[in-house]
């Protein structure tokens, strides 16, 4: 009687676990899951998945043989005190080989696509699926934000990866100064970034979309909002916002040399280039607006800014340790791909970073909320 | 529940296992395997201590010639000095080995002999070290001048330490042994310390080769 | 004729106060249960951390507490569950039972065994004492060069770790030479290795874990502090130093600690299967070499920890490879459990549904392992949530499932009193549901890209389901174990009547009376067979031994109190506190450090001239 009330109410939790079970996968299947390596958008994470996936059905098959055997056994061979001792056996050698054989097969099973999978996403395939050669870009993980620099276009950028549908991406990454670790798990699985030595990773995203990677090695205060964005875009939008990044050449203002821009590609994409912003601004936006552009352009240099930003994707690539501004007008976020980039999230910003993001890098004076909307309006300019 | 039967029975079983207790004399010093708890404690440690200097020579051996700045090997050893502080730790080993001897014979003057050469050589070793990390530090190499240094000082630094424990070690049994406790039966008491020089022994004889020879070769 | 004296306190004891008693009680009984009682209140703390955590969590940009203070929680989370306690509630059972299980009356080296107590408790304050400075470890329990290099993490937060850790380490070494030497040299006679309980080999393959990887750590800890308090670059690269370098050593230690973790889990449930079965462990010796098998394996797969560093396709394979077949073994052991209770007649009380739970979860543990050993899936997976959940199924489902059981099963022994069956269960199903509740839910989590270690996280990402889940789980394991707490003062205000061998037993612990007296067996009992308890009541033909009597111990020699184990824990304690004071210039003329040598020095000399029994009461 007694084992049976224990029965009885054993059935409670069991039930409550698989509604839990249910929820999960209910869950799992539906809402939006941006950064879900269940739905890889690229070659090397469905790569990843299918072998994922293999290993999810084999364990699932084992799990509800094993459990299940238990779950019966406690069911089957439930005693009570009185009754007698049960035969006492110590072992049975021929069960004890079948059952150390089978996971090995199992495992072996396991073992064969594993070691293909480990040679295949090891190496950076020499043409990508459009044909070209793979794009290289240099990522250089900095406490707490990502820098991209792309060595054959010449230009940099930061927390927004942009990258061509189709184009296999070959990355060289470094740390600057931690260990941190790159992470777009729509695209390949993590690889660490060492401050003294390059790692390598490549992907070739298949869709296009904004999908967000993350830091995945534990960096320091501000590891949990080490986020980014990589944008897979057409080759016709990577194509313009290449040459907006071209010609975005803030640096002019300042004497130095200024890189022939593209005009039509950025009139086509409604793109103001800075420079050319401060001579076209009566034509392109309202007078007052133009003051205060105006205005925050010339703060940005009294200001300081200027001493550890630029937002000229083609300023030299060396010395500038904040991350680089180009095209920081039309990015989804600020602070490192988590802050969504409004006016208001950017006034608090550069009111005073370290209430947004303790212990970051940015020191910013004191600023007054007509200097702080000047910026912005200048900022916004650069897209 | 037992049956009358047999509960005598299991009562008859439970005081023959405490009647056993009348006669303790043997159990104790009873061990499972023929070899003193201390002497297999000691051997546990050493095998332990082998990880320890085996990690300590890694980090070394993975650091050769990974120094960004100098003063390199060559520009310091005196192979001479170590290559004597060697052969007289080498020979400590000897000299304990013949205390253990008269100790174990009950021959207190040959203990007390070969002890104390022991405990001067053990000093010697220390010594020799203390001059040659002095030498070195007025040359240049300092802790942190670079990875060599701060491996190399680690490595024979934690040698030199231990090689201090066992003399202090040894020194201790040698004033028992002056005091006359330590006779034949408590032999057990240097030998312990014994085994233990043994080791720190064995350790530099693959560290000098290692950080002195290879050093140099290269 | 035995001596039968009722009341074995002697008058000499009785002069003694309490507090003196247990400082200087070299007994493993006493130790064993100042491990218990530290080691739960070390567990309460970590779980009070990991509720701070999980509320944090439990929604998307949560302002409640402070990205330093969420680091710091999770880094003293993490290294007190680790080493403040799963380790030493492992090691209450060590302490009090296997000197039993073997039929001895104290472990080899008793002052020793106190010492190791003592390092333990007062590295495990030192750790904590950091929170009262405002300045508790915050780079994670693994410390990972260069985030804990003194360039980027001043302060005396992981000074705290790298100097707790060491001084751990010392407790733990000490204890793995103890048990060691106490298990290959103390056991009754008759008792052979090959009919030693399981619970006793798993102890000795751990303790072998110990010694030989945690001076790797401590040659690693070394050079961090030296590093960090005297400027070397052994992990900077500024200096030339390799990272990979701290990453290497630290697992080599890494992953055989996972085993020091799980095989006395692997233990404590292999001595209750068969007790609560009514039938002996199948497959005994294959239990034996899987156990030193997964041992000498998880000697070669510290990589798997480092897949994601890209360390080539080669070296992947290989550890992949080699991760693969630890589960052959850990296969055969839960396969071996499985065939203990099948056909057997099984008691279903609390122990036994902790030990039942610990299988189905660590089950789910090591399946998800195994997913792990797939290098390119883990790519995936390491340091994210998949990660935490697969662990917490390993070392909560199943050390913490085995721990608890272990409790319930051992408690008449250590303490006279039979906990209560209904809290027990109560406690059981709280703790099963609380537990998948809050972890299996991570799975999903990290499976749809939630990283480790991160403060908080944005809406968005579709994180939030799990996480409520889990914090809801998290707060109802915090209620399944304020059950176990009323259970515990319930029981401590019952009589102490637990018989003798409450269980129907197959060890030698249930052959004398609970508790046991100082001297647990007033005579050494010969074994001739595995299981020698139910051998002894097979031969004498009955279900149940008669209630053994209490009796005065005359003539045996036990080991007196000393002060000395707690003088040089002391002294140790103070000479690494000396390695908090940076400056390099002091060296070597570093007056803590001096005066902490001398204590531990002077200790160690008067502990060494000290008889062992030179206070012991007179029988």
């Amino acid at each position: 009687m007694r084992l049976l009330r224990i029965a009885r109410w054993r059935t409670l939790p069991l039930a409550l676990m698989a509604v839990m079970l249910l929820v999960l996968v209910a869950g799992c299947t539906s809402g939006t899951h941006p950064q879900s390596t269940l739905a890889p958008k690229g070659d090397y994470a469905e790569m990843v998945d299918g072998l994922f996936m293999k290993t999810v059905y084999l364990a699932t098959i084992v799990f509800v043989i094993v459990e299940g055997a238990l779950l019966f056994a406690i069911f089957k061979f439930r005693g009570k005190p009185t009754d007698p001792a049960p035969e006492q056996s110590h072992g049975n050698t021929l069960v004890e080989i079948i059952w150390t054989v089978i996971p090995a097969v199992v495992l072996a099973i396991v073992a064969v696509p594993t070691v293909q999978t480990i040679f295949a996403t090891a190496k950076v395939p020499t043409t990508s699926t459009d044909g070209q050669t793979p794009m290289k870009v240099e990522v250089i993980g900095h406490q707490w934000w990502w820098e991209f620099r792309y060595p054959e276009l010449g230009i940099t950028t930061a927390n927004e990866l942009h990258v061509p549908v189709g184009r296999t991406i070959d990355l060289r990454m470094k740390s600057f100064d931690v260990i941190h670790s790159f992470w777009i798990p729509q695209f390949a699985g993590k690889r660490d970034v060492f401050p003294n030595r390059e790692t390598r990773l490549w992907f070739t995203a298949k869709a296009t979309g904004a999908y967000p990677g993350a830091c995945a090695e534990f960096c320091g205060l501000q590891h949990g909002r080490m986020d980014f964005y990589v944008m897979a875009d057409t080759p016709e939008q990577f194509a313009t916002w290449t040459a907006n990044r071209m010609a975005d050449t803030m640096l002019a203002a300042t004497g130095l040399p200024k890189p022939a821009p593209k005009p039509d590609t950025a009139a086509a994409n409604g793109a103001v280039p800075a420079a050319a912003a401060v001579v076209a601004l009566p034509d392109t936006m309202d007078p007052a607006l133009a003051t205060q552009v105006a205005e925050g352009m010339q703060l940005f240099q009294t200001k300081g800014c200027i001493g550890c930003h630029t937002s000229s994707a083609m300023s030299p690539m060396k010395g500038m340790v904040g991350p680089n501004l180009s095209g920081i007008g039309s990015r989804s976020h600020i602070a490192a791909g988590w802050l969504p980039n409004t006016d208001e999230n950017l006034k608090r910003w550069l009111h005073d970073p370290q209430a947004v993001k303790k212990g970051v890098g940015m020191i910013i004076p004191p600023l007054t909320d007509v200097e702080v909307n000047a910026l912005v309006a200048y900022l916004r300019t650069k897209r | 529940m037992p049956t009358p039967h047999n509960t005598e029975a299991a009562a008859t079983m439970t005081t023959a296992v405490i009647d056993q207790h009348d006669t303790p004399a043997h159990e104790e010093h009873h061990t499972s395997l023929p070899i003193d708890n201390r002497k297999l404690a000691i051997w546990t440690f050493i095998g332990s201590e082998c990880l320890f200097f085996a990690s300590l020579i890694s980090t070394f051996l993975v650091y050769r010639g990974q120094s960004l700045k100098g003063p390199g090997p060559k520009d310091i050893f005196s192979v001479p000095l170590v290559t004597f502080g060697t052969a007289v730790l080498l020979f400590s080993s000897f000299f304990v080995v013949m205390a253990l001897n008269g100790a174990q014979e009950g021959n207190r003057k040959k203990l007390i002999t070969w002890l104390s050469l022991t405990v001067l050589a053990g000093c010697f070793f220390i010594g020799m070290q203390v001059y040659e990390f002095s030498h070195f530090y007025h040359e240049g190499m300092g802790y942190t001048s670079n990875l060599f240094s701060a491996s190399f000082y680690t490595l024979t630094g934690f040698h030199g330490t231990h090689v201090a424990i066992g003399t202090l070690w040894l020194a201790t049994v040698l004033k028992d042994a002056i005091k006359g406790r330590v006779p034949k039966e408590k032999a057990l008491n240097l030998e312990l310390a014994a085994l233990y020089w043994h080791f720190v022994d064995v350790v530099w004889i693959i560290i000098f080769p290692v950080v002195y020879l290879m050093s140099l070769g290269s | 004729m035995a001596t039968t004296v009722l009341d074995p306190t002697h008058a000499h004891a009785a002069k003694r106060s309490v507090i003196v008693e247990w400082l200087t009680t070299v007994d493993h009984k006493k130790i064993g249960i100042l491990y218990g009682a530290s080691a739960f209140i070390f567990f309460l703390i970590g779980g009070l951390e990991a509720l701070i955590i999980r509320t944090q969590l439990m929604k998307p940009d949560n302002t409640l507490v402070s990205p330093e203070m969420y680091n710091q929680l999770f880094t003293m989370h993490g290294t007190t569950m680790i080493f403040l306690a799963v380790m030493p509630l492992s090691a209450m059972f060590f302490n009090f039972f296997v000197p039993l299980l073997i039929g001895a009356r104290d472990v080899a080296f008793p002052r020793l065994n106190a010492m190791s107590f003592w390092v333990f408790l007062l590295g495990g304050l030192f750790l904590n004492a950091s929170f009262l400075m405002g300045a508790a470890p915050n780079g994670g329990w693994f410390g990972y060069a260069p985030l804990s290099s003194r360039q980027f993490a001043g302060g005396l937060n992981m000074d705290f770790w790298v100097i707790g850790l060491q001084i751990l380490g010392i407790a733990s070494l000490a204890a793995g030479v103890n048990f060691f030497t106490t298990i290959i040299n103390m056991r009754t006679p008759g008792m052979t290795l090959m009919r030693m309980p399981m619970f006793v080999w798993m102890t000795l393959i751990t303790q072998v874990l110990v010694l030989l990887s945690f001076p790797v750590i401590t040659v690693a800890l070394i050079m961090l502090m030296a590093d960090r308090t005297f400027g070397s670059s052994f992990f900077s690269w500024a200096g030339g130093g390799d990272p990979m370098l701290w990453q290497h050593l630290f697992w080599v230690f890494g992953h055989p600690e996972v085993y020091i973790l799980i095989l006395p889990a692997f233990g404590i449930v292999s001595e209750i299967l068969p007790v609560f079965s009514r039938k002996p462990l199948f497959g005994y010796s294959a239990m034996v070499f899987s156990g030193s098998f997964i041992a000498f394996l998880g000697f070669g797969v510290w990589s798997h920890h480092m897949f994601s560093t890209g360390m080539g396709p080669l070296a992947d394979s290989f550890f992949s490879l080699a991760t693969m077949l630890i589960a052959i073994p850990t296969g055969v052991k839960i396969f071996n459990w499985i065939g203990t209770i099948w056909g057997g007649s099984l008691q279903l009380k609390t122990p036994m549904w902790f030990a039942l739970g610990f299988i189905a979860m660590f089950i789910m543990g090591g399946l998800s392992g195994v997913m792990h050993s797939v290098a390119p899936a883990d790519l995936q997976q390491t340091d994210s949530y998949f990660v935490v959940a697969h662990f917490h199924y390993v070392l909560f489902g199943g050390s913490i499932f085995a721990l608890t059981a272990g409790a319930y099963y051992w408690w008449p022994k250590m303490f006279g009193r039979m906990l209560d069956e209904k809290l027990g269960m109560t406690h059981f199903w709280l703790m099963l549901i609380g537990f998948n509740l809050t972890f299996f839910p991570m799975h999903f989590a990290g499976l749809l890209g939630m990283p480790r270690r991160i403060y908080t996280y944005p809406s968005g990402l579709g994180f939030e389901l799990y996480n409520q889940m889990a914090t809801a789980g998290a707060f109802l394991l915090g209620v399944a174990f304020l059950v176990f707490i009323v259970n515990v003062i319930k029981t401590w205000r019952g009589p102490a009547d637990a018989p003798a061998d409450p269980w129907n037993g197959a060890t030698l612990e249930w052959a004398i009376p609970s508790p046991p007296q100082e001297f647990n067996f007033p005579a050494l009992i010969p074994v001739h067979e595995k299981d020698a308890l139910w051998q002894m009541k097979r031969d004498a033909g009955v279900s149940r031994l008669p209630e053994p009597e209490l009796v005065s111990g005359k003539g045996i020699h036990m080991p007196g109190p000393s002060w000395w184990p707690l003088v040089v824990a002391v002294g140790i304690l103070i000479f690494f506190i000396g390695f908090m004071m940076k400056d390099p210039w002091a060296f070597p003329f570093r007056p803590v450090n001096i005066l902490g040598f001398a204590i531990t020095t002077f200790g160690i000399f008067k502990w060494a001239y000290e008889a062992p029994d030179a206070h012991a009461p007179q029988h």
